[in-house]
């Protein structure tokens, strides 16, 4: 038995929004028959771009109609820009939270709300199809794994599996699933190590990066370094003294002194001769 | 949750009958002595698993008390059937896609891990398997055959004894087990009298309490033991004996022997009366299986374009238990493997109800339900996105009514 929230129990008991919407101006569909949920979303749109109606249809479990319940009555007098910001969380949220298995109903009804939105505005909405299928079992793309590990800060595949069904089915796409979380993962660490860091604490610390592992190292031939600037993932440097018009100094920046920052900062730093 | 409880989950696990309960109870705190010990004081405690060997004997009708040995479940049952193999040269298991996974994860296993070559048989559209093909299958290699008696999902019979002679025809060498957890006290079993080497049961389903079972091991059949251990159980399954447990499961097997002809008749008409009245109230729902070789208490009725969690969900607020095979009750995410073997469409499988009675089922309860259960089921029809679908599927359903009315088969104007 899941243990389900009041609020979910609530919704799916007694569903808000229940039904159609004749003259819609959105409607979004997402699911199958196949995967064992389906959720239809039809909205009224006044020419403000507000949300004056919204109603839906599902088949899927208590989660996945308590899901849907709750997405109604949240974007209900909300601006399609308002709607556009909502997130599978927010939807869980609103319902006190969903059990971890059952996140991907979340998922469902913020696609849902992305495909009637895009439908609104006049993209194809095929979009979301397209990409490649990474899980055969429930037709999920590489796309919709790497925005909901992204988006909910996924660190395992079960996760994934929980999120978006990926995986549940006969497992053979794990090894995949495994390969764009990791990435993501790596993606996200990168992100975090720099962002903190003001502009004076990163050259404070390539300064002393360079000061500690590098110049020592050229001084011994002659030669020196100084930091110039960073802009990004770029470091600008000055080769001094014998260094500079040595012709391997291109090869002693790329080679040693790119080698070193990398490995203490980041993969992707570039090193620059100012 | 509602007050009242009307159980139809038997299938799961039954309630404990008054009786074993009685007689399980004095061995917690005045007959705690340990059946192998060196005194009077443990060395009574014996002659009741004595007792309740004899009982479970003659529930599945081994000939020899001492064919029965105690195991904590079915599911441990099972695995020493499958893990006892004994020959090296022989690695070729038969068995069927629609096993409980205490057998075809022990399958999977010794597949994966140690070399064997499994044949897992399919079943037609009624649950039912194709005993040619069955027949064809069996090898000079074949070191086991592993055939459930009845399905735990549909509650479909397999013509297990039927399979067992075929397979000693063919090959005398064989082993064959069966896993009769679900048709233990519901339809007779009579071991002795059939070609079947093995077979297993468990308490919690005949109403004994969880934590029990056992299985029948005919004389001469060679396995190695799964829990090895002290000499309990003549070597064949270490570990103290589960004393009160093994006695209650001894109270119940007897209960069940006697409520046989209870079971085939009265709880077969309840069970009937609930799924005949399901259909002729409810335009989109099916059975799942064989209705013609079933055990009496069980029924699957799919309701299509719903989903089966939230029957239950809805149903549990009305005090009713039973089962469902949709993807969003098990722990994973595909539907019954049972159904799905059987080519049970998507439009069905996720919106499959398991009602399983046992002998405290009363015809009020069975009344109960058929007046609550429409209202639920037009309710989340209405919610269903496949509302054109479901208009169809009324409409071809009222037509083969009216067809039938018109031929005069009178079945189609009762309801
Ligand atoms: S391909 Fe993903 S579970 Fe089968």
């Amino acid at each position: 038995m899941w243990e389900y929230t009041e609020k979910v129990k609530e919704h799916y008991k007694n569903p808000k929004n229940v039904g159609t919407i004749e003259n819609p101006d959105a409607v979004g569909e997402v699911g199958s028959m196949a995967c064992g949920d389906a959720l239809k979303i039809y909205l009224k749109i006044d020419k403000n771009g507000i949300i004056t109606d919204a109603k839906f249809q599902t088949f899927g479990c208590g989660s996945a109609v308590a899901s849907a319940s709750a997405l109604t009555e949240m974007i209900i007098g909300k601006s399609v820009k308002e709607a556009e910001n909502l997130t599978n969380q927010d939807i869980a949220d609103f319902l006190g939270g969903l059990p971890e298995q059952k996140m991907h109903c979340s998922v469902m009804g913020k696609e849902a709300l992305e495909a009637a939105l895009s439908s609104f505005k006049g993209e194809p909405t095929e979009k979301k199809i397209k990409g490649r299928i990474v899980c055969g079992c429930f037709g999920v793309t590489e796309d919709k794994i790497r925005e909901v590990v992204k988006h909910n800060t996924l660190n395992t595949v079960e996760e994934i599996t929980n999120y978006t069904k990926a995986g549940g089915g006969c497992g053979k796409c794990k090894g995949d699933l495994q390969k764009i979380l990791s990435e993501e993962v790596a993606k996200r660490s990168n992100g975090k190590k720099e962002k903190p860091l003001t502009k004076t604490q990163q050259i404070l610390k390539v300064n002393s990066i360079l000061e500690n592992y590098v110049a020592a190292e050229l001084r011994k031939d002659g030669g020196d370094i100084e930091l110039v600037d960073i802009e990004d993932n770029k470091i600008y440097v000055n080769l001094q003294g014998s260094c500079k018009n040595c012709p391997s100094s291109n090869l002693t920046l790329k080679n040693f002194v790119e080698n070193v920052l990398r490995e203490h900062i980041s993969e992707d730093v570039e090193v620059i001769e100012a | 949750m509602s007050e009242k409880i009307v159980y139809l989950d038997n299938n799961a696990t039954t309630k404990t009958c008054q009786e074993a309960i009685d007689n399980m109870i004095p061995f917690f705190a005045e007959q705690y002595g340990n059946p192998s010990s060196m005194h009077d004081f443990g060395g009574e405690v014996a002659q009741y698993l004595k007792k309740a060997r004899k009982q479970v004997a003659e529930l599945i009708g081994a000939a020899d008390p001492n064919e029965v040995i105690f195991t904590s479940c079915g599911t441990e049952s099972s695995n020493m059937a499958i893990r006892g193999l004994t020959d090296p040269h022989k690695k070729h298991i038969i068995t069927t896609k629609v096993e409980h996974p205490c057998v075809l994860n022990v399958t999977k296993h010794l597949e994966k891990n140690h070399g064997y070559e499994v044949t897992y048989l399919g079943v037609n559209a009624e649950g039912e398997l194709d005993l040619e093909e069955f027949k064809d299958s069996i090898r000079d290699d074949t070191a086991l055959i592993a055939i459930m008696w009845a399905n735990n999902e549909t509650g479909v019979i397999f013509p297990v004894e039927k399979m067992a002679e075929i397979a000693k025809e063919k090959n005398p060498k064989v082993l064959f087990f069966v896993d009769a957890v679900q048709a233990a006290g519901k339809i007779p079993v009579d071991v002795k009298n059939t070609k079947i080497d093995m077979l297993g049961i468990s308490g919690h389903k005949i109403h004994a309490p969880k934590g029990v079972g056992a299985i029948y091991i005919r004389k001469g059949t060679l396995i190695t033991p799964f829990m090895l251990g002290g000499h309990q159980e003549r070597g064949k399954r270490g570990g103290t004996e589960n004393v009160s447990g093994i006695v209650a499961l001894g109270e119940a097997a007897e209960q069940a022997l006697n409520y046989l002809d209870d079971e085939a008749t009265r709880v077969k008409a309840m069970r009937d009366k609930l799924e005949k009245g399901i259909l002729s109230k409810l335009f989109n729902a099916r059975v799942n299986g064989s209705r013609l070789h079933r055990v009496p208490n069980t029924t699957n009725i799919s309701f299509e374009y719903i989903e089966g969690e939230l029957i239950l969900l809805h149903l549990s607020d009305l005090g009713i238990c039973a089962s469902s095979g949709s993807a969003c009750t098990s722990g994973n995410l595909e539907p019954s493997h049972v159904l799905r073997a059987m080519g049970v469409p998507f439009t069905a499988v996720h919106g499959s109800i398991r009602f399983s009675l046992s002998r405290y089922t009363s015809n009020e309860e069975i009344d109960y339900v058929l007046k609550q259960l429409p209202d639920v089921i037009h309710k989340l029809n209405a919610i269903s996105p496949f509302q054109k679908e479901l208009k169809e599927l009324k409409e071809i359903k009222e037509s083969a009514k009216a067809l039938k009315c018109a031929l005069g088969d009178k079945r189609c104007c009762e309801q």
